[in-house]
């Protein structure tokens, strides 16, 4: 009984905490005069795919998106290659300064990100003047500021995963005559094959989610803006295409959700390894 | 050894240079670009740079605004932290009351609120409360009323979107820790005739202290840098600029006033701030056992 009354409380407050995401589908789903009435309703009896065509082609959301998805994948397939080596480096072998290097790894993870945008502006203004792709206005610069932000949760993250794999298997590879380089791709690479997973999903939330940089980055080139800061210019006072928006924030969230689902059991435990070590 | 050595600093090269010049050069480059005079005119060169010592931050510390925005980014993030720490830590007692399907219907909509990306999650609560087409206005039956044009409501607003969607964090942490509590240890406090109450303050709670200052400290860096929400919700910091947090604050100095100075110096105070926490996080995690 008692137990009866509490699920019940757990299930409505689980209502609750949906509510927004269930709101935000419907309103997609809705049709143009049911989203901008007077008198919403949680429920739609005219269901239409009206506001994702508009969300496409009006304002072009399909450009922004695969912009989202470019920038993002490329940030995930450096850093996973970059922080495999790190983290292998930092687990595998013992040097000096290695103690240091960890602790600044750490460090580095604190430091507001937000409070760089002024140097890094001026950064990417700079490298632009060289290498224009990776300049201002250009994807490049998300894909590299990015970059350098998912690597040291990547790398701290992969450390544990790496030093799970036993050190007796590495001898049996070079006792089998495997070179340094075929260990570390053969056999290494595949096992840490979790880890993986879940460091590129959280690079690849960190790059997609980004607001701040690509408004500061991306100011005059509205063909290479992302997701985030194309919602947001929609987002005009009194003259909103509610719908649109809210077709445009489903697109958005999804590939997230999806991500977040497939991989929350090492994405907790790898959290509780960052946390508890 | 020495072979070692160089074999591990060659794997760390890429991560190194990439660090290096995007994280580690950045920071030095804040610092300078805050001791110095930098506007529109000196980054376009119509103007000589004028190297300020410690100006920014005395014209920064003298303006009343600063101390407003100081103020309201400590209240704001305060309420965020304790709204999630206490909606957390009350969910994940719940949850440890009830049967899995129960928690697992909870469980998947706190990772939806926790997944959601911050700007659609800002914008899907704007909609929600939106003075003449939004829900929550039908439901209260104030329709007309405008939440994001009150300074009040406005910051109540965004605190609970940031509640939303960084209670789950909280929550499945919390969740695990209080699971992670050897059976033969409550056990034994019934043995012993402890009532629930008591086992809660004198066995569950010692236990988790150390997990709840990692989960609090981790909120309190959050919560106190929070951009994107501010940003979307009240428009840039709202009606002259009486939202303001310190990060949208140090965004609107160096890029709507151009004073790219000032903006830096209140980067730095901000990272300063934050690098006090986090070295009592880093305490934190030494007292739990952490080795490196």
């Amino acid at each position: 009984m008692r137990r009866g009354v509490l699920e019940s409380i757990t299930v409505v407050i689980a209502g609750v905490v949906a509510f927004p995401l269930f709101w935000m589908v419907l309103s997609a789903f809705k049709p143009e005069d049911e989203v901008i009435s007077a008198d919403p309703r949680p429920w739609t009896l005219r269901p239409s795919l009206d506001s994702f065509t508009r969300a496409l082609t009006v304002q072009s959301f399909g450009r922004y998106f695969v912009n989202s998805v470019v920038v993002a994948l490329i940030v995930v397939a450096l850093s996973l290659l970059i922080s495999f080596l790190a983290a292998t480096a930092l687990t595998r072998f013992r040097f000096r300064s290695r103690t240091t290097l960890l602790i600044m790894l750490l460090v580095v993870q604190m430091v507001p990100v937000e409070a760089l945008t002024v140097p890094l502006f001026f950064l990417m203004r700079s490298v632009g003047d060289a290498v224009p792709w990776f300049g201002l206005n250009h994807l490049g610069s998300l894909v590299l500021v990015h970059l350098a932000f998912s690597l040291p949760f990547a790398i701290w993250m992969l450390r544990g995963f790496v030093a799970a794999v036993p050190v007796e298997l590495e001898e049996a590879a070079t006792l089998d005559g495997a070179s340094r380089f075929r260990f570390l791709w053969q056999v290494l690479f595949p096992l840490v094959a979790p880890g993986l997973v879940a460091t590129s999903v959280l690079s690849f939330i960190h790059a997609w989610n980004d607001f701040l940089f690509a408004k500061t980055f991306i100011i005059s080139a509205a063909e290479n803006q992302t997701l985030p800061l194309a919602l947001q210019v929609f987002v005009k006072p009194d003259q909103n295409d509610w719908g649109a928006i809210m077709a445009g924030s489903t697109l958005m969230t999804i590939p997230v959700l999806v991500f977040f689902v497939l991989v929350q059991r090492n994405l907790v435990s790898g959290l509780a390894g960052a946390v508890k070590g | 050894m020495r072979n070692q050595g160089r074999v591990a600093y060659g794997y760390l090269t890429p991560a190194l240079l990439v660090l290096g010049g995007l994280l580690a050069y950045p920071i030095y480059q804040l610092v300078l670009i805050s001791l110095f005079d930098y506007g529109q005119e000196q980054v376009s060169g119509g103007a000589p740079l004028t190297f300020l010592g410690l100006g920014n931050y005395r014209t920064l510390l003298g303006q009343q605004q600063f101390w407003t925005v100081l103020g309201q980014t400590v209240g704001f993030a305060a309420v965020c932290v304790v709204g999630s720490l206490l909606v957390g830590t009350a969910l994940a007692i719940l949850c440890t009351r009830v049967r899995t399907w129960a928690r697992m219907v909870l469980f998947l909509a706190a990772l939806g609120a926790w997944s959601t990306p911050a700007v659609a999650g800002s914008t899907i609560w704007l909609f929600l409360f939106d003075a003449n087409f939004g829900f929550v206005n039908e439901v209260l039956g104030t329709t007309g009323f405008s939440w994001t044009f009150d300074k009040w409501t406005a910051f109540g607003l965004v605190a609970a979107q940031v509640i939303w969607c960084s209670f789950p964090f909280v929550m499945v942490t919390l969740y695990a820790g209080i699971k992670a509590i050897p059976t033969e240890v409550l056990e034994a406090a019934a043995l012993d005739g402890a009532s629930t109450a008591r086992t809660a303050v004198s066995v569950t709670l010692p236990l988790l202290k150390p997990l709840l200052i990692v989960v609090t400290i981790q909120s309190i860096i959050w919560d106190f840098k929070v951009f994107t929400q501010i940003y979307v919700m009240t428009n840039g910091g709202g009606i002259a600029g009486r939202n303001l947090v310190l990060n949208v604050y140090a965004y609107q100095q160096a890029f709507a006033a151009s004073e790219y100075g000032l903006g830096a110096a209140i980067g730095v105070v901000m990272t300063a701030v934050l690098l006090a926490i986090t070295v009592f996080y880093l305490r934190a995690l030494k007292r739990q056992g952490e080795v490196l």
